[in-house]
């Protein structure tokens, strides 16, 4: 079983319907906020799942504007999602809906991302918010009710403890 | 943004593994499980429950498919079931996983455009305040 802690990537729930994702990155956060919403540099780092490419990269990216990502997997599999922005503050902030074609939750999730500049490095903060605790708790095992770090570890060690079936 | 579309998950049962991991007290009967099959009165002396209570939680496990029941008609004790649990933890690791590589490569990227933007540093702020007025 690989390790799921890590120490560069935060995956924490701040709230009952929110999943949040903390990266640093060496960068300013003009930069950051370049490759993370030119699809010509998007294409370049986001996804690219071994044995999948890219088929899609359009973002309009503007209050109102539409993004749509989608990729080509083996077989004829195809994953895709797109949404509409509905903040856009250049280097601050980027809020956008998010709703996958193949989804097996309910409702729209809403990702917000913070890029905040200390030093000359860019920390990225991606909130997700999902339509409820539920749907949450079905795309992350929920950690805030155990007082643990991590759901991922929780679910680790159980795994590690369990004799082969 | 997470490769929750692609694969070929069992959807509901996934949903289902999913809920019956959320409780606390449902891991800690999984974990009490991990160690070997025991009784609901066995798993009971744990907890701060009653063994109805515990049999609930047992009910909403063995729906989800992580648990079963040995063949011991009289103490019926329950035992771990490992494929459901396996499935949804493939899961959240390649949720980590996703996010993982995809920075890995950001870093990459970013490295290089500090490179170029060293070499023609009027470039990159044009191209910024370009978008930013539109």
């Amino acid at each position: 079983m690989p390790s799921t802690q890590n120490k560069s990537l935060q995956i924490t729930t701040p709230s009952d319907a929110e999943i949040r994702i903390t990266r640093s990155f060496d960068a300013p956060r003009m930069m950051v906020w370049d490759a993370y919403t030119r699809p010509e540099l998007v294409k370049r780092w986001l996804g690219q799942m071994p044995g999948w490419s890219w088929a899609v990269c359009e973002m309009d990216v503007r209050k109102g504007g539409r993004y749509r990502w989608a990729w080509r997997g083996p077989d004829g599999a195809e994953l895709a999602l797109g949404g509409e922005y509905l903040e856009v503050i250049p280097g601050e902030r980027l809020v956008s809906t998010e709703r996958y074609d193949q989804q097996w939750y309910e409702g729209d999730a809403v990702g917000t991302v913070e890029f905040t500049e200390v030093g000359g490095r860019t920390t990225l903060v991606t909130t997700l918010r999902y339509a409820s605790k539920d749907v949450r708790d079905a795309v992350l095992q929920s950690p805030a009710t155990s007082g643990m770090e991590s759901g991922y570890t929780a679910l680790d060690e159980l795994l590690a403890s369990t004799p082969a079936a | 943004m997470q490769p929750s579309g692609y694969g070929n998950l069992s959807d509901g049962r996934l949903d289902a593994t999913f809920a019956a991991l959320a409780d606390p007290t449902r891991r800690a009967i999984l974990a009490r499980l991990a160690s070997g099959e025991a009784s609901v009165r066995e798993l009971t002396e744990p907890f701060a429950m009653s063994q109805a209570a515990v049999s609930k939680h047992l009910k909403v496990l063995e729906r989800a498919g992580l648990i079963s029941r040995a063949q011991d008609a009289q103490r019926r004790p329950r035992r771990l079931e490992a494929a459901p649990l396996a499935e949804a933890n493939e899961w959240l690791e390649r949720y980590r996983q996703f996010w993982e590589d995809s920075y890995g490569r950001l870093d990459a990227l970013l490295a290089e455009m500090k490179q170029t933007a060293a070499k023609r540093p009027r470039a990159g702020r044009r191209a910024t305040t370009k978008r930013k007025g539109r």
